[in-house]
Order: structure tokens, then C-alpha cells, then sequence
């Protein structure tokens, strides 16, 4: 088996006590943010191995989205972490990862949906929590343009999901643990909506999902 | 029309309609009684249709280091589409080759892969779009190439969607047929060249009403300087829907309960 070694770790200068933004998001709940160009958004596994399932969108047209395609071509591989430039369908740098002291984030694994349960565990899953439920909740109360349709392949931070070299995908244990950290810097201003995953059905969040934190830091 | 340089003569007023039966040539051993139509797409071309629950496409390469990149949404409800992340994991792959099942993402199999010669489809996403093929292979514009003009997979696949009333929003990370992506333990990409040798072939078949839209323009990592795209051969012929013992349902419980999902759609 092969040990994935592309992980760039690089810790923060940025003063939690100068954050403009200090959240905590509870375990398996919804979020809908802005943050603006040049703003420094810092997400926090507080407890180690949570999933945070997360989109972007341009604020100020909801048709571009963050792209998991798009994203990779660019930087010819699959993996996130510091120095990683997020890329929109429109070929837009949305976000660069300038901080990461996880080193590694899934760009291939997607959010759970009650539908994908049926087929990943048994039909009468259906019922059980999901990220897409999540993102459906906050998209209808927030009704800012953002449907169904722009759900689009998310970022699972703090996941590890590796490809192997014959091809299959692997879903390891995680590289994160509490306290690690990502930064993203804003290169435009974007919503960001958030579900932290509450599926219990997989290892994702070791079977005990928990909040994570979210600062954010004005341009210097 | 085999390349974009031979311009077809248009056909005789005493037999106007020009469908010869391509299939002959790539697919001889399909029976003529259940071949709906067949083509010969050029490479770079592009195209878009709905493939009945119970049918097949077969996807040929008729040269060697073919790519076709194909999107699929269910044809009644267009919300409904081919989600990659949810086949991969939930198949725990990153290839996909017979057996496999695209799934949407309300978790029903659009399309099942029942024939595959290749071994290894390409389900990365990586879709060349109109800067990227400026940087790689430059320029060749409609005003002094006519329809020899470069063309990219995005914007191809754009077009097709865009007959359907879906926009750039709806374009979905395809499935390059024909290519293979491998990633190394550093997460790189790595395109392998000599994939696909002419003559080989992959099969869907449709387990929902699926709309499918492709484009053969050459795949975004293909290392090849020069433009050159390749010809694929289609045949969509009428296979039956999948029985109880069928080998992609049993390829995995996930895909038994994915075409399950399906099946429910048409009771």
C-alpha cells in the first residue's frame, strides 16, 4: 500500500484575539457565510477527525462555483493543502489555501446524501441526517440564487481519501487530529456553505461527529 | 463525415435519408433487428440525445488514443444527474470498467458499463476548455481552418447541454471514456499514452431514460502536441433492461441497490 506523502504543513501567524469572526458550528449542522475578497477564513477541527463539507460560490454570481475538476487539472493532482489555489467552473482563482497544519483534504469524495446511503448501506438508511439535506436547509432558508443544481462536488476538509495506484479509493483514517487547522485566503468574495457532516455510518468522522470553529481574519 | 475535411455530398431526392448502417463496419456481430442507429463521430465532434431505459450505446474507438467525454442527466427530471463523487465512493474506485455503474445523485444508476475491452475509463473530470487548448495547441479559428477549427471539450459539451435548457452551472464532471488517469502517492496525475488501441470498445446501458451528451475533443491531460483528435464509432441498439442475474447488479450490493433505485422509477 502506498503512503501519499504530498502534504505541505505550514502553521499561521494570524492572532485568534484580532479574528473579526469567531463561530462555532455545531456537529452535523448547516452554515451559509460570506467572506470577502481578501479576508482570511481559518477552519478548525476542534475535536479531530470531523468532515467539513464545504462549497464555494461567487458572491456575486452564484453560477460559478468551486470546481473539484477544475481545481485539479490545474494543479495536475488531487490533493489540497498549503498552496493549493481553489479554481471556480469559470476558471476563476476563488480561494489559495495559505495555512495547513493537517497537510491533506478530499476533493473526490463528495457529501453524503440520504439517496447515496440507500446505495452505500441499506434502503431504509434513507431517513438518517445528511450534508446534502444540510446544504438543501441553508440554501432554502437563505434563498440567494444557490439551488439543487449548484450542488456541486464539495471540499471534505480534514479527509483523507486516497487513490491507489491500480485505481480504487480508499477512505484512510484521518491525517487530521484536534486543533488542526486550514486557511483560505479569499481571492473573491464568496459564500461558503457548510455541512458538518453528520453521517454515522462511516468512519468520515469516527462515528462521532463534532463542531468545528470557524475565524475570520480582515485583509492586514 | 469521417473528419471534419470531408464535407458530405448531400444525399439523392430518390433516397434522401443518409443513414448508413456504420455499425456494420465496428460492431458486425449486433443482430440489424435491434440497432436503433449508429454513427461515426470525428474527432472534436459533439453531440447530444436520449437513450431509453433497456438500450445500449456502444462507444468504439476507431483510432487509437480515443477520447469520448460524456455527461448524463436523467431525461425526466434534468436535476437529476451523473454525480462522480458518489459513484466513486460508493464503489470505492477511481476507474471505472465493466461492472461499474454511473450514479446520479439520487442514487439511482443512470447507466451500467455491461462491455468494456479498455479496462480503465477515466472518471477524474479533466475536460479541456478553451484557454487551456490556446496555451497547448495554439490557435486554428472557423475564418481560415472552416470546420478543421480546433474545438474544446468544454465548450462542446456546453453547446449540447445548452439544447437541453441546461447552463454552464449544469456542466458536470464527465466521464472521459477511453482514458485512463492514474494518480500517484504524491496525488499526481499521470495520463498513460497508448491507452486505447483502435478497435476497442465500452458499452452503457441505460437502467433510466438518460440524457447523454458527448464531445471527442482529446482529453486535457493528453501529453500529444499536436491537435489531434480521434474518431469514434456509436451504436445504440436495444438490450433489455437488467435482469436478476445481471453481472453489473451483482458486481457490488451498492450497485444491486443503485439499479434497485432505478428500478423503482419504472414499476
Amino acid at each position: 500500500m502506498t503512503t501519499a506523502t504530498a502534504i505541505r504543513i505550514q502553521e499561521s501567524a494570524l492572532d485568534p484575539s484580532r479574528a473579526v469572526l469567531n463561530h462555532r458550528q455545531p456537529a452535523g449542522e448547516p452554515w451559509l457565510h460570506e467572506v470577502k475578497r481578501g479576508q482570511t477564513l481559518r477552519i478548525v477541527d476542534l475535536e479531530g477527525n470531523q468532515a467539513a463539507d464545504i462549497i464555494f460560490y461567487n458572491r456575486n454570481d452564484v453560477s460559478e462555483h468551486y470546481s473539484a475538476t477544475d481545481t485539479m487539472l490545474r494543479q495536475g493532482g488531487i490533493y489540497l493543502t498549503t498552496g493549493s489555489v481553489l479554481y471556480s467552473n469559470d476558471g476563476n482563482a476563488m480561494l489559495k489555501i495559505v495555512a495547513d497544519t493537517c497537510g491533506r483534504h478530499d476533493t473526490l469524495g463528495g457529501a453524503c446524501a440520504a439517496e447515496s446511503n440507500t446505495v452505500r448501506y441499506a434502503l431504509q438508511k434513507k431517513f438518517m441526517h445528511s450534508c446534502r439535506d444540510n446544504y438543501l436547509l441553508a440554501i432554502q432558508h437563505a434563498d440567494v440564487g444557490i439551488t439543487k443544481r449548484d450542488l456541486v462536488p464539495n471540499i471534505n476538509f480534514f479527509m483523507n481519501v486516497p487513490v491507489t495506484e491500480d485505481g480504487g479509493l480508499q477512505f484512510a483514517d484521518g491525517v487530521s487530529a484536534p486543533g488542526k487547522y486550514v486557511e483560505l485566503r479569499a481571492e473573491m468574495d464568496v459564500w461558503v456553505l457548510v455541512s458538518n457532516c453528520p453521517q454515522l455510518n462511516n468512519p468520515c468522522n469516527a462515528y462521532n461527529p463534532t463542531p468545528v470553529q470557524f475565524l475570520v481574519w480582515d485583509a492586514e | 463525415m469521417e473528419t471534419f475535411t470531408d464535407i458530405p455530398a448531400n444525399p439523392p431526392d430518390i433516397d434522401p435519408v443518409d443513414t448508413p448502417a456504420a455499425w456494420k463496419r465496428f460492431a458486425p456481430e449486433l443482430s440489424a433487428d435491434k440497432v436503433m442507429w449508429s454513427e461515426v463521430v470525428p474527432g472534436g465532434a459533439h453531440w447530444s440525445f436520449v437513450m431509453p431505459r433497456g438500450s445500449a450505446l456502444r462507444f468504439v474507438a476507431l483510432e487509437a488514443g480515443a477520447n469520448a467525454s460524456v455527461v448524463l442527466y436523467s431525461a425526466r427530471e434534468k436535476l437529476e444527474r451523473y454525480n462522480m463523487p458518489d459513484s466513486l465512493k460508493a464503489q470505492h474506485t477511481a476507474h471505472y470498467t465493466r461492472g461499474h455503474v454511473l450514479m446520479s445523485d439520487m442514487g439511482r444508476s443512470l447507466a451500467s458499463i455491461t462491455s468494456d475491452t479498455v479496462g480503465w475509463h477515466d472518471p477524474l473530470g479533466a475536460l479541456l476548455d478553451a484557454d487551456l487548448l490556446k496555451q497547448k495547441y495554439g490557435t486554428r479559428a472557423f475564418e481560415q481552418y472552416r470546420n478543421a477549427m480546433y474545438r474544446n471539450g468544454k465548450d462542446g459539451l456546453l453547446i449540447e447541454i445548452g439544447k437541453h435548457g441546461l447552463n454552464k452551472r449544469d456542466l458536470i464532471a464527465p466521464v472521459n471514456l477511453f482514458s485512463k488517469v492514474s494518480v500517484d502517492e504524491e496525488g499526481r496525475f499521470r495520463f498513460a499514452e497508448h491507452h486505447c488501441k483502435a478497435g476497442d470498445h465500452v458499452e452503457l446501458r441505460f437502467d433510466m431514460d438518460v440524457l447523454l451528451a458527448y464531445s471527442t475533443a482529446p482529453h486535457a491531460l493528453d501529453p500529444n502536441p499536436e491537435y489531434a483528435p480521434k474518431k469514434v464509432g456509436l451504436v445504440a441498439w436495444r438490450c433489455g433492461s437488467a435482469a436478476a442475474d445481471d453481472y453489473c447488479r451483482r458486481f457490488r450490493p451498492e450497485n444491486a441497490r443503485a439499479i434497485h433505485n432505478s428500478d423503482m422509477l419504472y414499476l
